[in-house]
């Protein structure tokens, strides 16, 4: 008899898990690892993942719908970033769906950093453009932008509170940079 | 910093989530393996370089990754519309285009005196 497969399974080595920085103010902080998805789809096919995902993907320009521990990013007129906290892969999900749409998982790509404290605005501003404050960039808001040299979803979490997620090889450059921002922000 | 109105995002975002990607409205033929080198080479290279107001295509390549199109003036930089993809061009208003577009039009149609030269006469330039 066969004896059964063994599958391995890939281990994650989060980047700077746990890394921290704390100023005056402005808290910066390396998430746990979760997962993520890319994904992209017609309008036909929203009502169908949004049941599947038990998000409503969310239609207008730079918002975001977060339930539980699961939120959706508006990215695109036709693309989001699904962002799953509480351990449930959302492509597995999006596996059962039949109507056409293209979801790749990007769990291992992006690393999440949250930013909080009164002068958490002015820290990513010190590298982004855009204009943060409450009433152009209320809680929920979220777009894909920059920060210095590098593309990062920004997602506004609180009032004081942003989670910024960059790709893997970038995040040296973008924990470096916060840090120092928020060393001058303080 | 310049401000761009995306019209997918559908509000004004910074310059440097932006790229140009050339002169907007020119179409490739459904027959390019038939046409003549000269008209291929009108396609792909000729471009027409304003003084003045040109459309161009932008993507907010930083941003919703969508590509647009956009009017807009070379000579003061400034945007004067933006519209989505596919869209035909708009009409812009006249006073859209300033005395810099005048330098569009060939000199006969200018209002300027042009300025008059004696013939030299043979011998007489040394």
């Amino acid at each position: 008899m066969a004896k059964a497969a063994k599958i391995a399974t890939a281990e994650r080595s989060p980047i700077f898990a746990g890394r921290e920085f704390s100023g005056e103010g402005a808290k910066i902080a390396v998430l746990a690892p979760s997962h993520r998805l890319a994904l992209r789809a017609p309008e036909k096919s929203l009502a169908a993942l949004s049941k599947a995902l038990g998000v409503k993907l969310p239609v207008a320009p730079k918002s975001s719908v977060t339930k539980v521990s699961r939120s959706a990013l508006w990215l695109g007129p036709d693309e989001w970033l699904v962002i799953d906290d509480g351990g449930k892969d959302p492509l597995e999900d999006c596996a059962r769906v039949r109507v056409l749409h293209s979801a790749v998982g990007v769990s291992h790509r992006n690393v999440g950093i949250s930013i909080s404290g009164p002068r958490a605005a002015e820290t990513l501003n010190a590298g982004c453009p855009q204009d943060l404050s409450l009433s152009a960039f209320p809680v929920g808001a979220c777009s894909r932008t920059i920060l210095g040299k590098v593309e990062i979803v920004l997602l506004r979490t609180a009032e004081d509170a942003f989670r910024v997620e960059c790709w893997r090889s970038f995040s040296d450059y973008v924990l470096t940079f916060l840090t120092d921002a928020a060393t001058d922000a303080a | 910093m310049l401000l761009i109105h995306c019209p997918y995002c559908e509000e004004e975002r910074p310059e440097l989530e932006f790229r140009n990607a050339g002169e907007a409205h020119i179409a490739r033929s459904s027959s390019i393996a038939e046409e003549s080198g000269e008209d291929f080479e009108k396609f792909f290279f000729i471009r027409s370089n304003p003084k003045g107001i040109i459309f161009e295509r932008w993507r907010h390549v930083h941003g919703c990754a969508r590509f647009f199109n956009a009017a807009r003036d070379t000579v003061t930089d400034r945007f004067i519309t933006t519209y989505k993809a596919g869209e035909p061009k708009p009409s812009l208003p006249k006073s859209a285009s300033g005395p810099a577009a005048y330098a569009n039009r060939p000199p006969d149609q200018l209002n300027v005196k042009r300025p008059r030269r004696k013939p030299v006469a043979k011998g007489e330039a040394k």
